[in-house]
């Protein structure tokens, strides 16, 4: 036989292909439009599946009007009414002239809904915008419909992005381990990938693996889970460390300011946590006065309270401290007492202020939302007090160090009489520390209204914590109250999942009443003379 | 002899305070009882009820001012040998509601019936016996201060610290004591009881019987407190508040003499709570609250600090006070009140009311001599 007839003879045998091709889209989509007429709901979800798997090109105006219950049909033919109220032929996408008379709206029921979902799943797959197309593919590894199998693998087949391209074959992956008659080979490839994927998800897929599979590829299915498993168990743990992260930043912002008035004076501020009450009230002041006077400010509301929340607590430390303990310096027990009293005082001209219910502090847009880090759920405002306790830390460790004042504090922490003979005028020493203690505890209320109820009880429920956390970490060293603080946060979020929060809180007040015995002074205690003083 | 220990030293103060307490634990009810409501002496129930409630208070005052007025230990956690106390009792008077409960379970409280529990925790074994309920009341909370300060002592935890470990063991209770898990009624605590030892807890006649046996038990636990304080004993302890590194070097053994003190007043604390639950009728983790041990703290403070008679007095006083000032127009303004008062106290009666009433009285008798100055307690 000649070349030419060869040719010619295949061109015929792939003319004849064509032909029946194209006419057996034809067919197919007269099927879909004659069951669509019919009306009933098994014949509905059938012409939804032939329309979406033979990508006839109206499918997704169809499906979007049959969700939306706009889809026409009757004798005469299958229309959609438009969003705007005119009318199109369903079958070419031609506008209609005028509204078609004997045709009424398709019916839905749960099923149909579920197969109309399933299909704007499928339809989304050949959205032009990436990001669509990702979630289309997410959409369709939840559901596995195996009705969608030949529409992800032409998408697999045309995807560019990768991102949507994982997606695109993460929900293959599903479908092939769902589908009852899938290849073997392919099963394993598709384990492989939802391995990879391990999150939740892809476990309950693994999962849907059916009873029939071969013991080599249950084998695989076991492993593949064993795996997914412990990377699961490994980012829990890495969440809850985040969590408790994120606590003992609250407990640092808390607990730091006491820490400097206990580390400097020796002077137990009962009172502490109403200077934190004090700067979240501020911030809800400040932010009742940008609401009323200044709305476009408001993303600025907090870096507007932070000073004047310093300022407000510090005025009300320095003036506590020259009123009342200046006067019981040398009887600390008795200190306590009286600013236990003040506490009272505070709680209730706060109560008698504002009410005693919980106030609304509004958060700047920057601090809402949340992103996800790999397997980690981070939400920005707990993101934003960790560098702001960060912040905070080093600022103070910084006027310790680097200022005057700083060097002046620590002469009086150290040796209080010396420090004195050397000209230090230890009284003014004693205010100014007071309310830089008293004024960063302020600092600590702004940052705490964005997370806690702003009440007049906000103070108690933090202040024996934030001893907790400076008995253990020890007086007159800031960087014991930063590892006592991030100690105490993430025991405390660690043990949460295995004894729950109450239990867990419990257990760790019981090991620092064990650990107080161990080391009376804290972990990083004072040495020398200072001690017995 | 024991009374010849106990009377021994008794002074004037002391001799008058154990007066009025006898005196009112015999008239007061048989007033109570006897008279007819139309009597000026006549005595009515409520205000019964609600100074048994103050004398309850005025013995865990007592208690607290042995360990923080001689011993030096503030404690903060003292409301929760209170409250553990009350809790025993409140077991025992929880067995004795029976099958009188809204749920009729013979055998479980409400509570535990709700919670669908289907038998009694073995930690609520033997409870419907009186006379266990009572060594527990005075068992409970002496094993915990026991345990607690032989950790504590031993360790020379001293100070603001032992007062912050202290708060923080009555703040753990508290948590614990919340939980509806634990098995004592969570949130809600133990209520609605209905008798005791057979009697009818909301009778008049239970209700003066209960007052004038809270007046002997306060007369008991002050003669305890007292006989500790003027023994030998009471020496050393004094002498480990005022320098506690002193008597350690002349070779006491610090930590038993204060295990020793401690022990016995978180039992009199309990006491005085398993005495206080049958007169309010409940008995709830609230009392667990580090707030009310700070406040039991300042009614001694007021009162008078190593006083003992003054730490009653002082308890006396400020829950008048509070009954007084939270019950009319003025309730918003208690806690400025309260406030006011431990900064007013700290301030400027360092020796409380009856320390400074004393001072004056001495004064005014001998005009030209110094007052005999008591060294003033050291921290």
């Amino acid at each position: 036989m000649s070349l030419f007839h060869r040719l010619k003879h295949a061109l015929v045998i792939l003319v004849a292909l064509v032909a029946a091709s194209v006419a057996s889209i034809a067919q197919t989509a007269d099927e879909a439009f004659t069951r669509l007429a019919a009306d009933s709901y098994s014949d509905t979800s059938r012409a939804i599946e032939i329309l979406v798997s033979s990508a006839h090109p109206n499918a997704a105006l169809i499906v979007e009007a049959l969700n939306d219950g706009r889809l026409l049909a009757g004798p005469g033919g299958v229309a959609v009414k438009t969003a705007a109220g005119g009318f199109v032929d369903a079958r070419t996408g031609q506008a209609l002239p005028a509204a078609p008379v004997d045709m009424k709206p398709v019916r839905l029921n749960n099923a149909v809904r579920r197969a109309v979902q399933a299909a704007l799943g499928g339809l989304g797959l050949l959205n032009p915008d990436p990001a669509k197309r990702t979630a289309a593919a997410e959409a369709v590894f939840k559901s596995r419909d195996a009705g969608l199998l030949p529409i992800v693998e032409a998408a697999i087949g045309k995807e560019t992005n990768p991102r949507a391209l994982a997606a695109l074959r993460q929900a293959q992956a599903a479908i092939l381990i769902a589908k009852p008659d899938t290849q073997p080979l392919d099963r394993f490839a598709a384990i492989e990938v939802l391995r990879e994927r391990a999150d939740q998800d892809a476990l309950a897929t693994l999962r849907a693996l059916p009873g029939d599979a071969t013991p080599a590829l249950k084998d695989a299915q076991a492993k593949a889970i064993a795996t997914i498993e412990g990377r699961l168990k490994l980012w829990a743990a890495a969440q809850n460390l985040w969590y408790g992260l994120s606590l003992g930043s609250v407990l640092l912002l808390a607990a730091i300011g006491l820490a400097i008035t206990f580390g400097v004076m020796g002077v137990i501020n009962m009172a502490h946590g109403e200077m934190v009450m004090l700067g979240a009230y501020t911030t809800f002041v400040v932010q009742e006065l940008i609401r009323n006077h200044a709305p476009w400010l408001f993303d600025w509301s907090l870096a507007i309270a932070l000073p004047a929340a310093f300022v407000v607590a510090g005025a009300v430390g320095i003036a506590i401290e020259r009123g009342v303990i200046r006067f019981l310096y040398g009887r600390p027990l008795e200190t306590l007492l009286a600013t236990w009293g003040i506490s009272l005082i505070l709680q209730q001209a706060v109560r008698t202020a504002f009410g005693p219910t919980n106030r609304e502090v509004g958060a700047p847009s920057f601090m809402s939302g949340a992103f996800e880090l790999g397997g980690l759920a981070i939400t920005y405002n707990r993101l934003w007090i960790i560098v702001f306790a960060a912040l905070v830390f080093a600022a103070l460790l910084a006027i310790l160090k680097l200022t005057p004042m700083g060097l002046q504090m620590r002469a009086v922490t150290q040796n209080r009489r010396m420090a004195s003979a050397m000209g230090i005028r230890t009284g003014r020493i004693d205010a100014l520390t007071f309310g830089l203690g008293s004024g960063v505890a302020g600092l600590a209320g702004v940052a705490l209204s964005q997370i806690d109820n702003v009440s007049p009880n906000l103070g108690q429920s933090y202040i024996i914590d934030s001893f907790m956390v400076v008995v253990f970490g020890g007086v007159g060293n800031l960087w014991g109250t930063v590892v006592g603080a991030m100690t105490l946060g993430v025991a405390n979020k660690l043990l949460e999942p295995y004894a729950g929060a109450v239990l867990g809180k419990i257990a760790l007040l019981v090991c620092i009443i064990l650990f107080i015995q161990k080391r009376p002074r804290g972990l990083f205690a004072l040495k020398g003379r200072a001690v017995e003083a | 002899m024991i009374t010849r220990f106990l009377l021994q030293n008794m002074d004037k103060r002391g001799g008058i305070f154990l007066a009025i307490l006898l005196g009112s634990a015999v008239l007061v009810p048989l007033s109570n009882l006897l008279l007819p409501a139309s009597s000026p002496f006549h005595v009515p129930t409520s205000t019964l009820s609600l100074w048994g409630k103050y004398l309850c208070y005025a013995l865990l005052a007592v208690s607290l001012d042995l360990v923080w007025g001689y011993c030096g230990i503030l404690s903060l956690g003292h409301g929760a040998f209170f409250a553990l106390g009350g809790y025993a009792m409140g077991m025992y008077l929880m067995r004795q509601i029976g099958s009188r409960g809204v749920y009729g379970n013979p055998i479980l409280p409400d509570f535990m019936v709700f919670l669908n529990w289907q038998e009694l925790p073995w930690y609520w074994w033997g409870f419907s016996s009186f006379p266990f309920a009572m060594l527990m009341v005075l068992a409970v909370p002496g094993l915990l201060a026991f345990v607690f300060g032989w950790f504590a002592f031993r360790s020379r935890v001293t100070g603001v610290y032992l007062s912050i470990i202290t708060q923080a063991l009555t703040y753990a209770l508290l948590l614990a004591f919340f939980r509806n898990d634990m098995g004592f009624g969570g949130n809600n605590g133990l209520t609605d009881f209905k008798d005791i030892l057979g009697f009818n807890i909301q009778a008049q006649a239970t209700r003066a019987a209960l007052f004038s046996l809270t007046c002997i038990m306060l007369a008991a636990g002050f003669l305890i407190a007292r006989g500790i304080v003027v023994s030998k004993l009471g020496k050393v302890v004094t002498a480990i508040r005022d320098a506690e590194s002193r008597t350690r070097f002349l070779g006491y053994r610090v930590d038993r003499f204060k295990l020793f003190v401690f022990t016995v007043s978180a039992c009199m604390a309990g006491v005085a709570g398993a005495l206080y639950v049958p007169q309010v009728g409940i008995i709830n983790p609230s009392e667990f609250a580090p707030a009310n041990s700070i406040e039991t703290v300042i009614w001694v403070a007021v009162g008078g600090r190593g006083t003992l008679v003054g730490a009653a007095l002082g308890a006396v006083v400020v829950n008048w006070a509070k009954t007084l000032f939270t019950s009319g127009f003025m309730a918003p303004y208690w806690l400025f009140a309260l406030g006011g008062l431990f900064v007013v106290v700290t301030l400027f009666l360092p020796k409380g009311i009856l320390g400074t009433a004393e001072a004056i009285w001495a004064r005014r008798r001998k005009p030209d001599s110094t007052p005999a100055a008591e060294p003033a307690p050291a921290e």
